[in-house]
């Protein structure tokens, strides 16, 4: 009796569970990844469209042999008992076979993707912006029009004169038309080259629409690069335990048209 | 002087309360405060994730009782963005080491082991009884964390550098608090190490006349490949430790660079790594969990052998499943860390060990699906327990797929559908090992059997509650609900609160449903129905001890000499379908 | 459901002759006199210790591998702040002293195991060995100690550059495995002479392995400490 019951409710919760994976929703909520804005986007949703289809397919097989096997011979009343064809040597060369064939078709597919956001560095005409995280917020800069980065003073920091990355601009010309923003702010379909640098301790970059995440790790000079397809605004949010305002450090990408862009900034430089 | 010979006379019990049941050196009784000290942990890591969970969804109520426990952490009740992590931090901590390194490990190794090979005890009893007490120790000095300046820490059971390592400045509960943790981890460490070289050097010396390596029986061989991977992986975060420690107190910067800026602090530190500590703490965070996992598939592989009176397609390959996944353990660390900075490279390379961990899982499982066919498979609340393992263990493990994965680890990194996958093989297939152990070899335990109806009231509500509380958590991460926060505010999570709530709902069942298998535990103690000598009509050597429980030194003066491999069942002999591996009987087939 | 067993038959197994250093004979491990003191605890002679002591000597190299990969990490990561230091004189006195403690030693397992055999009778020529291993290895210790007072006196103190951190962690975390080789030293020697706890051969061998390895680690650490810092 118990059995059965087993067996029936492995396979309706098996069943159950892939609705949500199905539709999308879930108590009304969305459960699916945003729409991609990213060039590189598309190899990783397909990647995670296979690997989703396969897994899928993998677990509902799984939970309905389970099942169904406890269904049928679980407290069987007599019956001589049966041995599963081919033996254990059968499931080593299925696993072998199918997994390994999986394994190395996703492996390498995959790392294409990878490839493509780790692998190639940013072109040349990149914009380049610097991301400054902190205990909790992020702070962008542009090189303004000089085109370099003032160096960076952490012990100047001073928040409350809005000295966020504790430029020096007095004795350091290039710091003096460096444009620091709240916002991470940029042109639509133009590559960006961001520089990741930690304040304090350990924090994470990460926009969903962008399929990029990557850690900021204070002491390392770590970069990403992107190019946003789609206008519109995104949400930057940290994703590496960084202190108890983890929960709300976040700050927006704003992706506009060029003419808009240049339009701010000018505007940042006055 | 000539050696002292040894006797095989029966040695009287120890008399007095202390020698019996306080610093017993009795394996038997050492495996049972194991256990009682994994279930204080396991409550305790359970209440927290209430906490946790009703702040999730519920943010501005004051959590009934909490703001009398804890004035600093939840003024009038509710729980501040940082108690929030600290309760997360210790939630984790104690799940972690306290209860899956301790249950099915710790507690029921250290109990059958040594019976299932046909010894007396293990090889080091006082090394055995101070690992237990340093055990105890350690988990005094991380609850303490609890009680002092402002908290235990909030970096989470990871502990991550430097939030972990620069002290005060970080947040609250970085000062003292983290320092606790880290002794307490270090000590901890010193106990599993003493553990595991008893459970390895009384694997390979203390097996009983006829007990050959290939006569053990698959529990024991999952419990010694354990202790062989626990042995090199706390080895390794020993030494971690001390370094975090050291740059803590000491001053000393081996994980902590030049130039941070912390809460308006210039660090004095210069230098280190922030990713060394990653490398150190996953070389042995990852083989962590499989010493967390490969006992439960022991216990599980030989409950469920014994209640389909027949032996698995073959039980040989799990084993030798287990240590490829022993062995593969050691080479996919860097799996956690493919977005930390690190040359990614390495990602690809860690990616494919990690992938191919798929193999000898996929083995194992197909080998249970296979052996249920044909089978004729005794449904109690033991087997029950081991068939929702496997259940959970595909489940968990399938999720495992994307992650391994470094190019959907960019979408699906920190979010929930990590946390959804580890509490899926950790949190619920490994305590449904743990569970069904329980129920097995209670009746070994205590001469007593547990409630049945209980029991399997037990099993269902727990496989339905599991499921509802854990499944949502992969939906959550396909959404990029990010992990570890304390609220959802951000525009995008907000809608996904009701999803949450759904999960608190069925957390707080969940953890209601326990409550029956702590009835049935205590209950069926005292008042438990007589049990057999062997219930479950069971063919190795535990079940041939004179008595349930076991006396002193297991066999009552006798040394049992093995005649036959650990699963004979489905022959015809003097007992029914099954002989005894002590038996000197020959079997005879079933037509 | 359950049927009701006969006991099990099984045989009273035979002791093992006296050296018998074979396989897995039988389990009988208590030897726990009736509510007598946790000191009178025997353990079986033979297997179980040797066995424990190379599992454990695994597990601290081990550790020191994880430490050894960490001062890589650490010196190969960029920074231009490996100092070298000029590693004291005294260490190698103190080398010669470990590696002369091994050689007292191993000539201390032998007249042991001839005095256990009955060969001598004369309890004093290997506790004098005994003794002189001790001696030497107390050397060691604070020969440690005078090494980093000269650290000291240059300046350099655990958290002074990279290179001193990981000289006190290395050296320090050596020291306290040897220290505690040398309480397993004083074990051996209290058995030794005691005639109620008697020493096993097993003891001595397990207590000269850790020993012998503490000194090979020594060695191995003094060329990473030469070669890196």
């Amino acid at each position: 009796m118990g059995g059965k019951i087993f067996a029936v409710l492995v396979v309706v919760i098996a069943l159950l569970s892939a609705v949500p994976i199905i539709t999308h929703t879930f108590l009304g909520a969305s459960v699916t990844p945003p729409d991609d804005i990213s060039t590189h986007g598309k190899a990783i949703d397909d990647q995670l469209s296979v690997t989703m289809a396969e897994a899928g397919i993998s677990f509902l097989a799984a939970q309905l042999i389970l099942g169904l096997f406890v269904w049928q011979f679980a407290h069987r009343k007599g019956g001589a008992t049966k041995t599963f064809p081919g033996g254990a040597t059968a499931m080593v060369i299925v696993a072998f076979l199918f997994v390994g064939a999986e394994v190395l078709a996703l492996g390498m597919v995959g790392s294409k993707a990878w490839g493509m956001v780790y692998f190639q560095p940013a072109a040349d005409n990149a914009l380049q912006v610097q991301a400054q995280a902190g205990q909790f917020a992020f702070y962008f800069r542009y090189p303004g029009p000089d085109g370099r980065f003032g160096a960076l003073h952490p012990e100047k920091i001073d928040e409350g004169n809005s000295n966020f990355f504790g430029l020096d601009p007095e004795n350091d010309i290039l710091a003096r038309d460096d444009i620091t923003a709240g916002e991470l702010v940029v042109p639509v379909d133009k590559e960006v080259h961001l520089m990741m640098h930690a304040k304090d301790v350990g924090h994470s970059f990460y926009v969903r629409e962008l399929r990029i995440q990557q850690d900021f790790v204070p002491g390392l000079d770590l970069s990403v690069h992107f190019t946003a397809t789609k206008v519109g605004k995104y949400e930057i949010v940290c994703t590496q335990l960084c202190g108890l305002g983890h929960y709300n450090m976040k700050s927006y990408l704003n992706v506009m048209s060029q003419d808009d862009f240049d339009k701010w900034l000018k505007s940042q430089s006055n | 002087m000539s050696e002292m010979s040894v006797h095989a006379a029966v040695h009287a019990a120890p008399t007095s309360f202390i020698r019996k049941y306080v610093f017993s050196l009795d394996h038997k009784v050492i495996g049972l405060q194991y256990y009682a000290l994994a279930m204080a942990a396991v409550v305790t890591g359970m209440v927290l994730s209430w906490i946790m969970r009703i702040h999730l969804v519920w943010p501005n109520s004051p959590v009934p009782g909490l703001g009398w426990l804890s004035k600093v952490g939840a003024p009038g009740g509710v729980v501040t963005p940082e108690y929030y992590l600290q309760l997360m931090t210790m939630h984790g901590t104690l799940m972690v080491f306290f209860v899956l390194t301790n249950a099915p490990f710790a507690a029921f190794g250290n109990y059958f082991l040594p019976i299932q090979i046909g010894a007396e005890d293990m090889a080091f009893p006082r090394f055995n009884m101070m690992s237990f007490w340093t055990t105890f120790v350690a988990f005094c000095i991380l609850i303490s964390a609890f009680f002092v300046g402002d908290g235990p820490p909030l970096s989470g059971w990871t502990g991550y550098a430097p939030l972990s390592a620069v002290g005060r400045d970080a947040g609250p509960g970085q000062a003292v608090g983290q320092s606790l943790w880290g002794v307490s981890i270090f000590v901890f460490c010193i106990a599993s190490l003493l553990g595991a070289l008893n459970f390895i050097a009384t694997t390979l010396d203390l097996r009983s006349k006829g007990m050959t390596l290939s006569r053990m029986p698959i529990v024991s061989w999952a419990w010694f490949i354990t202790s062989c991977i626990s042995l090199l992986a706390f080895a390794v975060l020993m030494p971690a430790c001390l370094l975090l420690i050291l740059d803590r107190v000491a001053g000393t910067s081996f994980f902590i660079p030049a130039g941070l800026n912390v809460a308006d602090h210039m660090q004095q530190h210069q230098g280190g790594s922030p990713l060394l500590w990653q490398h150190l703490f996953w070389f042995f965070g990852h083989p962590e969990v499989y010493i967390a996992i490969l006992p439960a598939i022991g216990i599980v592989s030989h409950i469920l052998i014994c209640n389909m009176r027949r032996n698995m397609l073959s039980h040989k390959v799990v084993i030798y499943c287990m240590m490829a996944i022993g062995f593969l353990s050691y080479m996919v660390w860097g799996h956690h860390m493919f977005l930390s900075g690190m040359n990614p490279f390495s990602a690809l390379v860690f990616s494919f060990p990690t992938l191919m961990i798929t193999i000898p899982a996929t083995i194992m499982t197909l080998i249970w699906l296979g052996s249920l066919y044909g089978s004729n498979l005794r449904i109690n609340s033991a087997s029950l327990f081991c068939l929702g393992f496997i259940s959970m263990f595909v489940s968990g493990g399938v999720s495992g797929f994307f992650l391994a994965q470094p190019s959907i680890d960019i979408y699906l990194h920190a979010t929930y559908f990590v946390v959804g996958h580890f509490h899926m093989v950790m949190g619920v297939a490994a305590i449904m090992g743990v569970f069904a152990g329980t129920y097995f070899w209670f009746p070994k335990m205590t001469g007593r059997m547990m409630n049945e109806t209980l029991g399997k009231w037990h099993f269902f509500l727990t496989l339905i509650g599991t499921y509802a509380i854990f499944m949502p958590f992969h939906y959550l991460g396909l959404a990029g609900n990010v992990r570890r926060y304390s609220a959802f505010q951000d525009d995008f999570l907000v809608p996904l609160i009701p999803v949450h709530k759904f999960i608190t709902y069925a957390a707080l069942f969940t953890g209601a449903a326990q409550l029956i298998f702590i009835y049935n535990l205590i209950y069926s103690r005292f008042k438990g129905e007589a049990a057999p000598p062997n219930p479950w009509e069971c063919t190795s050597l535990e079940w041939s001890t004179p008595s349930s429980p076991p006396p002193f030194d297991n066999f009552g003066g006798q040394h049992p000499v093995v005649y036959h491999d650990p699963y004979q069942y489905g022959v015809t002999s003097s007992t029914g379908d099954y002989l005894m591996q002590t038996s000197p009987e020959r079997a005879g087939e079933t037509p | 459901m359950a049927t009701v067993l006969q006991p099990p038959k099984s045989e009273v197994e035979q002791e093992p002759p006296v050296g018998h250093t074979g396989g897995s004979g039988g389990g009988s491990r208590h030897l726990v006199p009736e509510g007598g003191p946790l000191g009178q605890v025997k353990d079986r002679p033979g297997e179980p210790t040797r066995t424990g002591i190379w599992v454990g000597l695994a597990a601290i190299a081990m550790s020191f591998a994880a430490l050894t990969s960490a001062l890589y990490v650490r010196e190969g990561s960029g920074y231009t702040d490996w100092t070298h230091i000029t590693l004291p004189p005294i260490l190698w006195f103190n080398t010669l002293a470990l590696v002369l403690s091994s050689i007292t030693l191993e000539r201390a397992r032998v007249r042991v195991a001839a005095f256990m055999r009955g060969e001598e009778s004369n309890r004093s020529v290997p506790m004098q060995w005994l003794n002189a291993t001790m001696l030497l290895g107390l050397v060691f210790v604070v020969g440690q100690y005078f090494a980093w007072l000269k650290l000291r006196s240059q300046g350099l103190y655990l958290p002074t550059n990279p290179n001193a951190s990981f000289f006190y962690v290395l050296t320090g975390v050596h020291v306290i495995h040897v220290l505690g080789g040398l309480g397993g030293l004083s074990r051996v020697m209290l058995k030794f002479r005691s005639a109620t706890h008697p020493l096993r051969r097993s003891t001595m061998d397990a207590t000269s392995y850790y020993w012998h390895f503490m000194g090979v680690l020594w060695i191995y650490l003094l060329f990473i400490l030469w070669l890196k810092l």
